[in-house]
């Protein structure tokens, strides 16, 4: 099937406004009656459910933390983009829509990254209207940072903890909205699945995570929020609750999964310490506006680094690409760490990382002023490796972090299946193959705050409110197979645990579909997941009861899913026969190591179809076409 | 009336009543201290002409009191109620001797402001029963008979020491509640109240000291 | 594999256990072995998890997510410190080199009326909720709000705010202070929303509303101990409690 967008025609310029116009409204009386469904409180999730409550919808918001404000858009650090032009540096809302194409490597639709770049600029007036703190300068107007994949300074923040303002700023207008009784908040429940009624989404089957309980609600239509799913890799900056199992479940009852070999690896994480390693610690990409780049250009120099002359270092970022230099993108800064690790000049434990050299800039600034920009991130540099980065070098690996794509929606934001919205990392729509840094958030904000508000009526609009009654066979049916799952969990009592099975995942999908993919690795990967699949089901210990708050019951349950999941994104990433972004296939390069897009067959976004667990998925494709920006080659020299 | 009712207030009722309390401690000293200049019986002389002056001032420190006592007595019962159960193991980091026992160093005070009141007030122990049958009071010598007995200044420097603990926390404490406090001033103020109320206590102390080594003779 | 050191240790833990809300709970005795210095705690406690599950008992519940130091899930009292007592440090971010071989560690959940037990080291702590909902926010719309800079914060009011901002919702000051109270939590968003220009207008109504809030969640009052500054994993300054003190004595004379 040919998947059509729905993008609005004609100029793109006026394309939102005049979308907005034909849109469909909800009468404000009747707005209470139309009961919606908010799956995850993020920056995407909380932002729609206090958008949505406060126009008088009565909302209903999930989350599995025990509180809205702890989804993990609270980790994001370095900042949030926004046309606004306040250093008068040249910056635009086509600036930024431009940026944010050739970014996402010509893999976005236009009419998409139009929009967000358009309502970049309200967020912040939101988001200052709320109270979040951003950094100001001593006149007391906003300040702003530069961040990598752009040479304007575009970026908004709040010391190091850009995401987590944000978040407590989104997460207040629900706790508004929550007094208001429009909103009812239910944390410590997981959504486990979508509940589709005559080919609608009409409600949701979760957990209570605290009692154990099983059950329904139903609604006039729902959204998901829930994130990305860049835990695939077991090892990652997400938090240890992030899964795919909200998206996962929902695409197995029709939503179609769009690009999920997309996935995002930030180069500058603190390396891996040992096996007993959970997760990964991103160290915000700020820290590249001011930290160099480098490895030995020796292999195996093992002198400690402060006492390797110039000479033989090699920054390799700065020679590589001039221009951009040590803020070159994220997919090329990964791609280049893990060349020079490759290559034997990596610094550390086993190897795996480069340096990130803050001496020039302590020489030139002071101590005093990285402190005052970066304090709080060398403060967690040193918790973790209990190293001081104001005198020795940080060393810094790449490591899973976003994952671009998600489930398809269209202009609305809508999926293709009627009813079902999916906003911020959980769909697939702005970041094409390659995400910016700093743009998440203000994607999330924007899908919660300024867009679904306005689409999700027109939907609204054509159907009857309250149609769909919690007797449903509908949703008897899904709670038995939730409740059938979950008793499969418990009885199968084999011999590993669920992170057992969870880490021997993230190995494959590490080093087979991680960084740099080949036809081998992709094949290698797909014939051992099924086989790990096999044996979870056969051989994984959960004890514990159903009833009851049971941690390992709902690792399990995420865990099953990335196992299925895993099969899905190795297949898009083995059927994407090009590189481009984030997916680097290292059949696709230039003689110079660069990505070779293949705009010719695959200028398209891949959203798969499920068939049932082991079958042949179905492809979709929607073409993507350019009118606005030409199809060039990315280049960052 | 918010002020009453709700915890914000009610500490802010305990900070005010505790500031009056404290100021009371300070005219109680000077006007103490003119024990050491012979100027003592004057001192309670003039007090004594003025009876509705007195007896307003009675009033005025018993609702003082009063407020300061039921207060505290109803935020600490709060206060428990609030953290019913003991962790197995703890460590404090900040909170101290003096400020976890505000409620009982208080509760002595008053014990001892009883005491004190019915001793040199009301002249009802057996210290002091052999004023009963005098006109005027020679407060001099009464108050130097009395402290001629070592156990009740043993008394009274205990009630000092307990003066001391709770103006130790109530000091800093009381700035606090009151919002005039930075990050400045918090290691100020803690160094300050132990300074002050270390002061107040040797200062009160000395009186009955120097009587009972004999310094202060009749 | 650590840059570090590789000698591994072993480690006693005395950890809370408790089935249920009402269940009775007890410490129980455990053996954390080969723990790496460079492990996290939490990672030490996952370790002990899986050789619990393994031997099928249940494994120890405790809350945590971002494991970064800023979701405030994590939450545990260790030796008698909640998250530790390392200076600005979440539980999740301590780290097991802070330990040394034999050392015997008591952990135990958050303590207060306020945060009734869940199970094992989780507690509920909805109370903290429904006082941000009592008054925790401008009540501004989305859409139709002034140009970011149309309203200028001088800088020092902005560092203010954020300094106040940090707060990452945890609850160690309710478990550390010996009041139950959560005035540093309560504290902490009334100052920060007092000081910037958008949160102004709705100070004296918020101050009220959230201490009210306080109280009828169960929250003891404060008696300035300072304890709660000292075990804050973001180093929230007691002075936002001064700050909410002046900001309530405006409101009772409005
Ligand atoms: C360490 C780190 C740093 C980052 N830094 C930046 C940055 O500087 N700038 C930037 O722009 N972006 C950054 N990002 C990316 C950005 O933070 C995220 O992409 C974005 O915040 C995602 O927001 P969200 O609302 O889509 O999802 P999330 O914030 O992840 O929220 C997901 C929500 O869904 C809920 N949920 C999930 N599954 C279920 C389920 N099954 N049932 C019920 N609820 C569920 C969760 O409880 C949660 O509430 C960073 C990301 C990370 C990990
Ligand atoms: C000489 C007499 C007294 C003086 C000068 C005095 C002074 C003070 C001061 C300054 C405070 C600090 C207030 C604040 O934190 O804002 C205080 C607190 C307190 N006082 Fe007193 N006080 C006296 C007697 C008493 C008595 C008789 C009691 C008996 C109950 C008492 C009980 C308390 C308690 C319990 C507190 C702590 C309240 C809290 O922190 O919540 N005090 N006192
Ligand atoms: S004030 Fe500190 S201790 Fe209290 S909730 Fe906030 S971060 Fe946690
Ligand atoms: S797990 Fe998020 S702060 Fe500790």
């Amino acid at each position: 099937m040919i998947l059509d967008g729905k993008c609005p025609k004609g100029p793109i310029q006026t394309s939102w406004d005049r979308h907005r116009f034909d849109l469909k409204l909800v009468n404000p009386a009747n707005k209470r009656k139309y009961k919606i469904l908010v799956v995850g409180t993020g920056l995407a999730g909380g932002a729609a459910a206090a958008s949505l409550g406060e126009l008088g919808y009565n909302v209903e918001a999930f989350c599995y933390q025990d509180s809205a404000r702890r989804a993990h858009s609270i980790a994001a650090q370095g900042g949030i983009n926004a046309a606004k032009n306040y250093p008068n540096d040249g910056d635009s809302i086509y600036r930024l829509f431009y940026d944010t194409i050739k970014g996402g490597d010509f893999r976005a639709r236009e009419a998409d990254v139009w929009r967000l770049a358009q309502v970049s600029n309200n967020i912040i007036d939101q988001c200052v209207a709320q109270g979040v703190p951003f950094a100001r300068d001593y006149a007391g107007y906003l300040d702003n940072r530069s961040f990598g994949g752009a040479q304007v300074s575009r970026t908004f923040y709040a010391r190091g903890q850009t995401g987590q303002q944000l978040l407590l700023g989104a997460y207040s207008a629900l706790s508004r909205q929550v007094k208001a009784g429009s909103v009812k908040l239910f944390q410590r429940t997981e959504m486990l699945d979508l509940v589709v009624v005559d080919g609608e989404a009409k409600g949701i089957t979760v957990r209570d995570l605290v009692t154990g309980e099983i059950r329904t609600h139903v609604g006039d239509a729902v959204v998901l929020a829930t994130g990305g799913y860049v835990n695939v890799f077991y090892l990652s900056t997400n938090a240890m609750g992030c899964s795919v199992t909200a998206t996962w479940r929902a695409h197995k009852k029709g939503a179609f999964f769009a690009n999920p070999c997309y996935t995002q690896i930030h180069p500058t994480c603190i390396p891996q310490s040992g096996e007993h390693q959970s997760k990964l610690t991103l160290m915000s990409e700020s820290l590249r506006n001011d930290g160099r780049c480098w490895a030995p250009k020796k292999k195996g120099d093992n002198r400690p680094p402060n006492e390797i002359p110039e000479e033989d270092r090699d920054y390799y970022l700065e020679r590589k690409y001039p221009s951009f230099g040590n803020l070159a993108p994220r997919d090329i800064a990964s791609r280049a760490a893990k060349e020079q690790c490759d290559e034997g000049r990596g610094v550390g434990p086993g190897g795996r990382g480069v340096n990130l050299d803050f001496a020039d800039s302590i020489k030139r600034l002071g101590e005093d002023t990285i402190r005052a920009r970066y304090g709080n991130l060398f403060e967690m540099y040193e918790k973790i490796t209990d190293e001081n980065a104001y005198k020795v070098p940080m060393r810094m690996y790449p490591a899973p972090h976003y994952s671009m794509g998600g489930l398809w929606v269209d202009y609305n934001c809508e999926s293709n299946v009627p009813g079902l919205f999916v906003l911020g990392e959980a769909n697939f729509s702005v970041h094409g193959a390659n995400r910016l840094g700093a743009s998440a958030l203000m994607q999330g904000l924007a899908d919660g705050y300024f867009v679904i508000p306005y689409t999700i009526a027109n939907y609204l609009a054509k159907t009857k409110p309250g149609a769909v009654k919690a007797d449903n066979p509908e949703c008897k049916k899904s709670i038995e197979d939730i409740k059938a799952q979950t008793n499969k969990f418990l009885s199968i009592n084999g011999k590993k645990t669920v992170s057992e099975f969870h880490r021997e995942l993230g190995k494959i999908m590490w080093e087979n579909v991680g960084m740099a993919r080949s036809e081998e690795s992709l094949k290698d990967a797909l014939k051992k997941i099924p086989v790990l699949r096999e044996e979870f089901w056969k051989n994984v210990k959960v004890t514990g009861k159903g009833e009851e708050l049971n941690q390992q019951l709902e690792n399990a349950g995420r865990v099953a899913d990335f196992l299925e999941f895993a099969e899905l994104m190795s297949k898009d990433a083995l059927h994407r026969n090009e590189s481009c972004g984030g997916h680097f296939r290292v059949e696709h390069q230039m003689p110079d190591g660069e990505a070779r897009r293949n705009d010719e067959d695959y200028c398209y976004a891949a959203a798969w179809e499920f068939k049932g667990v082991g079958n042949e998925p179905e492809l979709h494709k929607e073409p993507l076409t350019f009118e606005n920006v030409h199809l060039a080659v990315r280049s960052y020299k | 009336m918010r002020i009453f009712n709700s915890t914000v207030g009610r500490k802010l009722l305990m900070s005010i009543s505790g500031q009056l309390l404290i100021i009371f401690v300070l005219i109680h000293l000077a006007g103490n201290s003119t024990i050491y200049f012979g100027w003592i019986n004057a001192y309670a002389e003039h007090l004594h002409s003025m009876p509705p002056v007195v007896w307003v001032f009675r009033a005025i420190m018993l609702a003082i009191v009063g407020t300061h006592i039921c207060y505290g007595v109803l935020l600490t019962l709060e206060n428990k109620a609030a953290n019913p159960t003991n962790y197995a193991v703890k460590r404090q980091l900040k909170a101290s001797f003096a400020s976890e026992n505000m409620i009982w160093t208080g509760l002595l005070l008053a014990a001892f402001i009883v005491y004190h009141l019915l001793q040199f007030t009301a002249k009802m122990t057996p210290d002091v029963a052999w004023t009963s049958n005098q006109a005027v009071v020679d407060v001099f010598k009464m108050v130097v008979t009395s402290f001629s007995n070592a156990g009740i200044v043993v008394v009274y420097a205990l009630a000092m020491v307990m003066l001391f603990l709770h103006l130790s926390h109530g000091i800093p404490s009381f700035l606090q509640t009151m919002g005039w406090n930075n990050d400045k001033t918090i290691p100020v103020y803690g160094t300050a109240g132990k300074v002050i109320s270390a002061f107040l206590m040797l200062a009160y102390i000395s009186i009955p000291a120097t009587i009972l080594v004999g310094l202060l003779k009749l | 594999m650590s840059a570090h050191t590789s000698n591994t240790m072993t480690i006693t833990l005395h950890v809370w256990r408790q089935a249920g809300p009402n269940a009775p709970g007890k410490l129980e005795q455990y053996e954390a072995k080969n723990v790496s210095p460079d492990q996290s705690f939490l990672e030490m406690l996952d370790e002990v998890n899986e050789d619990l599950i393994k031997a099928g008992k249940d494994p120890i519940a405790f809350d945590h997510d971002c494991r970064e130091g800023i979701c405030g899930m994590c939450s545990s009292v260790i030796n008698g410190v909640p998250h530790g007592g390392q200076v600005r440090t979440t539980a999740c971010q301590l780290h097991m080199r802070t330990f040394k071989d034999g050392d015997a560690i008591y952990i135990e959940p958050w303590r207060a009326k306020a945060f009734p037990i869940i199970k094992d080291l989780i507690v509920d702590r909805n109370a903290l909720e429904r006082i941000t909902q009592a008054g925790g926010y401008t009540s501004c719309h989305t859409g139709g709000v002034p140009d970011g800079n149309a309203i200028l914060v001088p800088k020092p009011d902005a560092d203010y705010a954020m300094d106040a901002a940090e707060c990452i919702g945890c609850g160690a000051c309710v478990a550390a202070c010996p009041n139950g109270s959560a005035m540093l939590y309560t504290s902490a968003k009334v100052a920060q929303l007092a000081v910037l220009p958008q949160g102004k207008a709705e100070a004296a109504e918020r101050v009220c509303a959230m201490v009210d809030a306080m109280q009828e969640n169960g929250f003891g009052n404060c008696s300035n101990h300072y304890e709660c500054q000292a075990a804050c994993p973001k180093g929230i300054s007691v002075k936002f409690i001064a700050k909410l003190n002046r900001e309530y004595q405006k409101a009772l004379f409005k």
